[in-house]
């Protein structure tokens, strides 16, 4: 528990100094408490055992369906395919006129200006993948070009990725730079594009370099830290959310600012939902229990929301003909 | 004319010095033939509770030490018994009115049992301890440790072999003991302390009282500072069952009185009444 | 705290455990020679803790019962536990294992019900390590002499068994499993408080056709416990439960050649420095004091906290406390469930009012306490020093005392610094400091960055005034055979 990362960010001065150099950067980041892996499974897992049922089902489902990123990012991706994304983010249940819209839909960086053009007034946001997505692989420069693109056609959050060689090969502060930079073009020419930080856990291997990256990516400036891009195995788990959501805690605690956090890829089911939304209002709170703090990146996830809502209206269980395949 | 033998002062042994007892008491020691051996210390219950407080003090040095160089010490005992064996061949004789060669024979197990023990100290873990394979994602393993400071009253048949098979298996693990010699039969309890004294036992690791078994043992029994409590010497069932009464109440752990074939191999039976068993938990991950 | 001033949108619904799966009768006899019978002693009532409801009337053993019990078990021993092979006798453990997890949410629904403990340890833990246990020792039962006491260990005969309310279940196949994988009959006295999942048990053994005498089960209080481990015909007595009752046990069988264990009290230190894995810690103290509402005589009651980082932990700790959910202990939502009787309730409130007195600091977590039944909030004293009554004696109870230490053999002083021995925590994210510590602890299960985890592989028992013998993995067959 020492030394106290919280006395240090609090103060401006503090920060400035552990980013000034990769020594110092790194001191900071290795002086964080530990995580013990056997321990965060385990709280995650016992937070898995809640049982949900009625009345805050109903509600849980119908937050799910509104911190929902809708995703599509596939090569095969067609206008086409992000019109129907759309609509389905914008109405998911054509039957049912209750079900809330989803928070957003993610999508390539080229599909942007169209998934603008169709979610027009809907308040659905758009999310674009950035920086060379999904492997983060490419020249700051382009990095930067990429993002600038996307902010232009109007995206309204950028998911970049961070360089986890960088990261796992110890330069922290060139990460950190590159967070800030992106972050800085998200603002560009007036723009307001909320960041969101991809972190790709799968990749970093311990939960000690979870909370790391965590710290690292709002020290920078992330308005959301978020788990996986979805195409590298294992994506969003239970733990590893816990993980980030406690740097989330920290750094509240230690700044008085918020930061939003989003599970992706692997969340299918209405109880892996159900799970995610206990560990929030369980470990975080209710501050975090809204989609302008806590999202989860899915596709498949939102049918499965709307079949359990079907079933708890109608009293019967629904089958996969009374959802629309998009 | 015939030289004027000097004799020896039989003391206590406690805390590696010979101190006569505080209360300044002494009973006369006989042979099995009633003739006059030995004025020896008569212990008194503040003798006990110095012995307890000097074991006390030596056990965690004593625990603290290496298996290995426990071993060395068990096996320097034997090795300076060796060379006192006519001396304590002659003791067991006046104590237990054996023939020679089977007080010769008693001695020789003595010796011998002490490099049986010897050998034991840095064996122990590995056969009394060991891995659990628990369900789950945790190393667990478990060690035998001392119990802390025994209280043994030394068997009254068995003057050396019996009190050794009591005394060697008690300390081989890294407790530290106080032992009440046989009452009649004493001068060769005495005679090992002064072994103890010169073959690197450290002070206080073995302590040795000689007197009334009705007088001391209660006390050691009923003290709160006392671990655990051999109960080989006590022939009167009704004392035993008082001081096992006596013991209940800091939960000592008691090995009782009953026959034992001294000269029989020992096994692990009277080690494993005075150790504990430690387990330790860590969970395994990155 | 944060959680009463703000609005909880995501309030969880009741999830009730259905309590229609056990069938509880009015009444209930003792389980003696393979039938229930009515016993010729009086009857005591067993209370839902939760609602104060009566569950059931269960016999109370008498002197005469008790002496038909154990000669059943005498009878039992002799005709056919004692001469059967160990393959045959682990035949009818594996069954009782396998029985165990065929009726598992009817038992620990029963047990929730009788004890009060929430609904999701009864599910998760208790049952679980219940059938793990026999299956466990029942993979003993023919290897006996390859279990490092000599080429042909012996049985004892036959076991008295006395048990506590805290796991009511799991205490019995701590107790049963071993005794009976080594050859021994047994007749074990349940909990006064908590006999009904023992009786239940008694059904699971004859439906696993077990033969008669071979287990007995006689329920009853303190005057039952007694007169069965003052019986002659019994050879070995086992016990479970407060120091005091276990001091009072050994003077009984003081002079006999009964064979005696004893699994008693604890006030175990739970360590913290300053490098601590910091969130898994404060889970680890939750998981130490507040598990089964604090009626763990391994729990972690003090917390020993570097005084560096202390302020910083405790109000962790506070914050997490904040979210525990105390109540019914069938949601299965709920984590801190009833005291298991008044009498009990009344001695935490007792200690902690001592704490107040003393001076200590109260601190209890925000929570609505139901109407009915027996409830203490989750309560942490700071301000203890290992002077104060709360820091020396157990309470039994859902109170954590808070001490700090500055250096490592100060806290390895304090920890040590007490009448009892059972269990020790230690958190610090140095190897090598971990195995200093765990090996410094006077206590018999040391968890180092973990707590209250329990298995049948591993030994379990205590150091000093907490017992003696081990119950768990190899070590704990000694108890049940002829061996020192």
């Amino acid at each position: 528990m020492t030394p106290s990362p919280a006395s240090v960010v609090a103060d401006p001065a503090g920060l400035a100094d552990v980013t000034r150099s990769d020594a110092a950067l790194r001191r900071f980041l290795h002086g964080l408490p530990g995580v013990d892996q056997v321990g965060a499974d385990a709280r995650a897992a016992a937070l898995s055992t809640r049982s949900i049922k009625t009345t805050a089902k109903a509600f849980a489902i119908d937050l799910a369906v509104r911190m929902i990123d809708l995703t599509t990012l596939e090569g095969a991706d067609t206008p086409g395919k992000v019109r129907s994304l759309c609509a389905k983010a914008r109405r998911p249940d054509p039957h049912d006129a209750s079900v809330p819209a989803t928070a957003a839909v993610c999508v390539y960086n080229d599909l942007v200006g169209l998934a603008k053009a169709e979610l027009g007034g809907s308040g659905v946001k758009v999310a674009a993948v950035s920086t060379a997505f999904p492997s983060g692989r490419a020249s700051l420069a382009v990095k930067l070009a990429d993002t600038r693109d996307a902010v232009t056609q109007g995206a309204d959050e950028i998911d970049m990725v961070i360089d986890r060689g960088a990261f796992l090969s110890g330069r922290y502060l060139e990460v950190l730079e590159e967070i800030a930079a992106v972050k800085q073009v998200c603002s560009e020419g007036g723009a307001d594009a909320h960041l969101k930080v991809i972190l790709e856990t799968g990749e970093l291997a311990t939960y000690d370099n979870v909370r790391r990256a965590s710290w690292l990516a709002m020290m920078a400036g992330a308005d959301f830290i978020k788990t996986s891009t979805g195409k590298i195995s294992p994506a969003a788990t239970l733990p590893v959310t816990l993980v980030m959501l406690e740097a989330c805690r920290d750094w509240r605690d230690a700044t008085g600012a918020m930061v939003g956090m989003k599970p992706a890829g692997g969340i299918r089911t209405t109880k892996d939902a159900m799970r995610y939304l206990v560990l929030v209002n369980e470990t975080v709170g209710t501050d975090w229990l809204t989609p302008d703090w806590f999202r989860l990146g899915a596709s498949s996830l939102l049918n499965d929301l709307l079949l359990q809502r079907q079933r708890m209206s109608t009293g019967r269980y629904s089958g996969p003909d009374y959802v629309t395949v998009d | 004319m015939a030289r004027i033998e000097v004799r020896k002062t039989y003391k206590l042994y406690v805390g590696g010095a010979f101190p006569r007892s505080e209360s300044g008491r002494s009973y006369e020691v006989a042979d099995t033939k009633g003739r006059f051996l030995a004025n020896a210390a008569l212990a008194s219950r503040k003798d006990a509770r110095d012995a307890v407080v000097a074991a006390r003090k030596a056990q965690p040095g004593w625990a603290g030490a290496t298996a290995y160089n426990r071993g060395q010490v068990l096996y320097r005992v034997a090795e300076v018994m060796e060379g006192r064996r006519a001396q304590f061949a002659e003791d067991v004789q006046r104590a237990e009115g054996l023939t020679t060669r089977r007080a010769e024979g008693a001695v020789d197990a003595a010796i011998d049992r002490w490099v049986w023990y010897a050998g034991w100290s840095d064996k122990l873990a590995q056969v009394l301890g060991g891995t659990n394979p628990v369900a789950g994602p945790y190393f667990n393993f478990s060690i035998p440790e001392p119990t802390g400071v025994v209280a043994a009253i030394a068997p009254q048949d068995s003057s050396l072999l019996g009190l050794v098979s009591v005394l060697a298996p008690a300390v081989v693990s890294g407790n530290t003991c106080v032992l009440l010699a046989a009452e009649e039969r004493p001068l060769p309890a005495i005679t090992l302390s002064e072994v103890l004294a010169t073959s690197d036992v450290p002070g206080g690791v073995v302590n040795i009282l000689t007197g009334r078994v009705a007088e001391v043992a209660p006390w050691l029994a009923s003290h709160m500072d006392v671990n655990a409590l051999d109960l080989a010497g006590v022939d009167d069932t009704a004392l035993r069952r008082e001081l096992e009464i006596a013991a209940a109440d800091n939960v000592k752990r008691v090995r009782r009185a009953g026959h034992v074939d001294w000269s029989a191999d020992p096994g692990l039976e009277r080690v494993r009444c005075f150790l504990e068993t430690k387990t330790v938990w860590h969970p395994i991950g990155v | 705290m944060a959680r009463a001033s703000k609005p909880k949108p995501f309030e969880y619904a009741p999830a009730p455990e259905s309590r229609a799966v056990v069938d509880l009768a009015s009444s209930y006899g003792l389980f003696i020679d393979g039938e229930f019978v009515d016993g010729t002693g009086g009857a005591l009532k067993s209370v839902n803790p939760a609602t104060e409801e009566v569950l059931a009337e269960v016999a109370e053993a008498s002197e005469a019962d008790i002496d038909l019990a154990v000669k059943a078990a005498r009878r039992a021993y002799t005709r056919v536990w004692s001469k059967m092979s160990g393959a045959e006798r682990a035949k009818y453990l594996f069954r009782i294992a396998r029985i165990v997890q065929e009726r598992s949410r009817e038992l620990a629904v029963l047990e929730s019900l009788d004890n009060g403990k929430p609904i999701k340890e009864s599910r998760d833990v208790d049952v679980p390590l219940v059938a793990a246990h026999f299956f466990y020792y029942a993979g003993w039962a023919d290897k006996l002499e390859h279990a490092g006491f000599g080429p042909d260990p012996r049985p004892l005969g036959v076991a008295a068994q006395v048990i506590p309310w805290n796991f009511p279940l799991l205490m019995l196949a701590w107790k049963i499993a071993p005794a009976l994988a080594a050859g021994n009959t047994v007749v074990l006295k349940p909990a006064e408080t908590t006999p009904l999942t023992a009786l239940l048990f008694a059904e699971i053994c004859q439906q696993a056709e077990l033969p008669p005498g071979v287990v007995n089960i006689v329920t009853g209080a303190g005057p039952t416990g007694a007169a069965l481990v003052a019986h002659p015909g019994v050879d070995k007595v086992a016990f479970t439960g407060s120091t005091e009752v276990g001091k009072a046990i050994s003077r009984a069988v003081a002079g006999t050649d009964k064979r005696l264990t004893l699994e008693l009290g604890g006030k175990a230190a739970n360590i913290v420095f300053d490098d601590a894995p910091v969130d898994q810690t404060v889970e680890g103290i939750v998981a130490g004091i507040f598990f089964n509402q604090g009626h763990v005589c391994c729990a972690g009651s003090r917390l020993l906290v570097q005084e560096s980082v202390a302020e910083e932990l405790v109000s962790r700790l506070k914050r997490r406390l904040g979210t525990l959910r105390l109540g019914d202990p069938l949601d299965k939502n709920t984590d801190i469930g009833a005291i298991n009787s008044l009498e009990q309730l009344e001695r935490i409130r007792h200690l902690a009012g001592v704490g107040d007195d003393e001076g200590a600091e109260r601190w209890t977590a925000d929570c609505d306490l139901p109407a009915k039944g027996y409830w203490f909030a989750p309560t942490v004293f700071t301000g203890v020093s290992q002077a104060h009554r709360i820091a020396r004696e157990e309470i039994f109870g859902p109170v954590l005392s808070v001490l700090t230490f500055r250096t490592p053999s100060e806290a390895i002083e304090k920890a040590n610094n007490t009448a009892y021995g059972l269990s020790a925590g230690i958190w610090t994210e140095k190897g090598s400091r971990i195995l200093r510590m765990a090996g410094a602890m006077r206590a018999g299960v040391v968890w180092a960055n973990t707590f209250n985890r329990f298995d049948p592989t591993s030994p379990f028992g205590g150091y000093k005034e907490s017992g003696y013998g081990r119950e768990g993995g190899r070590h704990g067959l000694a108890a049940y055979l002829d061996v020192h």
